[in-house]
């Protein structure tokens, strides 16, 4: 498989990286941070992968998206897969008493990412074939008092994903929307972990599961799926009064 | 990322507060941090030589990549956060194995070479700092230090087996060793005594790489204690191994399971199971690894783990016996109980445990102060016999039994990092040590 990875040096990215890369798939990694994209390329490649090229990469520069795509497919020839991962956890109570922060979460976790996948879905159009996958969240399923601003650009996505999964759905163009709860990664470093955390591999291998079977919404683990329909499900008047 | 919460160590005696820093560029400058920092692997290790109470830790797991593999040579290099179970399943299949690995595969390179590891190979080639030829240490000053035997000597010597307190370790190289598959020939033989125990020992060190043994204190027949040597090789027919998922302990119980009873039919069965000849390398070495969480069998006190090591002669000897009497009279046996004769390599580390002798290691459930001072009294046994208790284990050591066990101590701490610091090592060093839990 030829894949493209945005936001590859996020825990949970690299984490699925390494299982395609042990199944000697060809990876192109995109971020921000370059030395770091080179370790990771480094370790892919030692990992199994038969080809990993990376460039740097802004997902807030929409003009240079296309450009990305271009490389990205000249390097791998052709892209089958296309797995965005990037994104920031914002600081809730920062975003509710600075409405500017809150907008640039929701123009990084959610504007920019609607920009990228359309464009992907334009290529694959041209193409006939491919597979769009984006980790969103369980956060984006309810709007909750601690971490709204993220979950609604999340949410922004899932909303856009479920329609383009629509539209695609005759061509053989599969969207998988990826939502993880709670991972233990360097972004929730500082958070007291519970019994309903997971490792960056186990969710990797979650999604790597569900881009080979074309699933179109993925809980990661499962058991989020259960959860967040429950939540889904509560009386908003009794959902108010909730601490979440 | 500064936000209290609780990493703890594997023996469960304590709970710190400790705020925990993301690291996961090798590249990058430490984090800034109010009071001092430690590096934080697994948490393996039993005590509080991992833990920094009211302090900082530096979460190490995350630089987890392979940096460059050698199949001429067989030296890999890796970031300091990797597993030594990641390097078994990327080695193994290309022929290669650990040079050295201790009892749990759950352990970090960068907490393998602060502890400088040993394994059952001891005797034959030495503890992991033997195969980490170079890795760099990151200082508190920014400054990248790349350590070996040549360059930056000091730095090399204090940092295997330093306990973290010289600086992060970001990367290292290890000299993996050759071997056929992933299966283990092994023999086992039982002795009754441990005059029958040293004899043995030695003839089958001649012949195999591995060599341990598994001891029944709970006879109440010390110094004459029952047990079972085992002897292993690489095999050296290859083949491949099924995956399976370990059984996890799932919860910790409100009183421990191990009591008297448990463990005198635990041992009695075990001393008679019968042994199969030829076993996956997995349960050869890592034979606890089936069990996640095993700790927690000891209840919501925990426990401790007491290792020491007594020299070699009368003497040591004397000791081994004085030991195994003292714990058999107090009734606080043990689950587990491991013996092994070190090899005479002189350790890399100034305050590596490894020296020549026998090495001694028991669980304790935590029962407070009774077993304190059965440990202490231990602890006294193996000043008197120039031996040495490892800090990896250790949760309630003195700063004078300390500083005897480890005579390089003084010229060890002109290597430690300003900026770094351990609840383990402000403990031995004459500050105060962290309250054990009481449940």
């Amino acid at each position: 498989m030829k894949v493209l990875i945005v936001g590859a040096t996020s825990a949970i990215a690299e984490a699925t990286a390494r299982v395609w890369a042990a199944r000697g798939d060809s990876l192109y990694l995109a971020a921000r941070r370059e030395a770091l994209l080179q370790a990771c390329a480094q370790d892919l490649r030692l990992r199994g992968a038969s080809a990993v090229g990376f460039e740097r990469f802004d997902v807030l520069e929409h003009a240079a998206h296309d450009a990305m795509l271009r490389r990205a497919a000249d390097f791998l020839g052709g892209i089958d897969c296309a797995l965005l991962a990037h994104g920031t956890l914002a600081d809730q109570a920062g975003c509710a008493s600075d409405p500017e922060l809150a907008v640039r979460e929701i123009e990084l976790n959610g504007l920019s990412t609607a920009a990228l996948v359309l464009r992907i879905a334009q290529r694959f159009k041209a193409q006939g074939k491919g597979s769009i996958a984006v980790i969103t969240s369980v956060a984006g399923v309810r709007g909750r008092a601690s971490n709204y601003v993220y979950g609604s650009a999340k949410a922004l996505v899932s909303t856009l994903l479920s329609g383009l999964r629509q539209e695609l759905h005759a061509s053989g163009i599969t969207v998988v929307d990826i939502r993880p709860g709670f991972v233990d990664t360097p972004m929730t470093a500082s958070f007291a972990k519970g019994p309903l955390w997971a490792s960056p591999a186990r969710i990797a291998r979650d999604i790597a599961a569900g881009i080979d079977r074309g699933s179109a919404v993925v809980y990661a683990p499962w058991f989020w799926k259960w959860i967040m329909l429950a939540i889904r499900h509560i009386p908003e008047f009794v959902f108010v009064r909730m601490k979440l | 990322m500064t936000e209290q919460l609780t990493f703890g160590s594997w023996g469960g005696v304590f709970a710190p507060r400790q705020s925990v820093y993301a690291m996961r560029d090798r590249t990058a400058t430490l984090p800034r941090t109010d009071g001092s920092v430690l590096p934080y692997g697994l948490g393996r290790s039993y005590g509080d030589s991992c833990l920094n109470d009211g302090n900082a830790l530096i979460r190490a797991r995350d630089l987890d990549r392979f940096m460059a593999f050698d199949p001429a040579t067989g030296v890999l290099r890796c970031e300091a956060g990797v597993l030594l179970q990641e390097i078994v399943e990327f080695a193994l299949p290309r022929g290669w194995f650990l040079p050295v690995t201790p009892g749990t595969k759950y352990v970090t390179v960068g907490g393998a070479i602060a502890n400088d590891v040993h394994g059952k190979n001891h005797h034959r080639d030495g503890s992991i700092g033997h195969h980490v030829p170079r890795f760099e240490v990151l200082r508190s000053d920014g400054s990248r230090r790349e350590c070996s035997a040549d360059d930056e000597p000091g730095l090399y010597r204090a940092t295997v087996g330093g306990l973290g307190l010289t600086g992060l370790i970001t990367w290292a190289e290890i000299r993996l060793q050759k071997v056929a598959g992933p299966w283990i020939t092994q023999r086992a033989v039982r002795f009754a005594s441990l005059d029958e125990f040293f004899s043995l020992s030695e003839a089958l060190e001649r012949q195999h790489q591995y060599v341990v043994a598994w001891l029944d204190c709970s006879a109440r027949r010390a110094p004459d204690a029952r047990g079972i040597l085992y002897a292993g090789d690489h095999a050296e027919s290859p083949g491949a191994l099924a995956a399976k998922q370990p059984f996890s302990f799932p919860f910790a119980p409100p009183f421990s399971l191990v009591s008297a009873l448990t463990l005198r039919a635990f041992n009695a069965l075990y001393y008679r199971l019968p042994r199969p000849s030829r076993v996956p390398c997995d349960s050869f070495f890592y034979p606890l690894d089936g069990i996640r969480n095993w700790n927690r069998m000891y209840g919501r006190r925990g426990f401790f783990q007491y290792q020491c090591v007594v020299p070699e002669g009368a003497a040591g000897r004397g000791a081994l016996g004085a030991i195994l009497s003292r714990i058999g009279a107090s009734g606080q046996g043990s689950f587990l109980a491991v013996l092994k004769r070190f090899g005479a390599a002189p350790a890399v580390g100034m305050l590596s445990f490894p020296r020549p002798g026998t090495t001694l290691a028991l669980d304790f459930p935590n029962r407070g102060g009774s077993t304190l001072e059965l440990l202490a009294s231990l602890d006294g046994v193996a000043v008197c016999a120039g031996g040495r208790v490892y800090p990896a284990k250790d949760a309630r050591m003195s700063p004078q039994s300390f500083r005897a066990f480890y005579p390089e101590w003084e010229a060890f701490c002109a290597f430690v990092d300003p900026k770094f610091s351990s609840s383990f090592w402000r403990r031995v060093t004459g500050g105060a040590a962290m309250p054990l839990r009481h449940a």
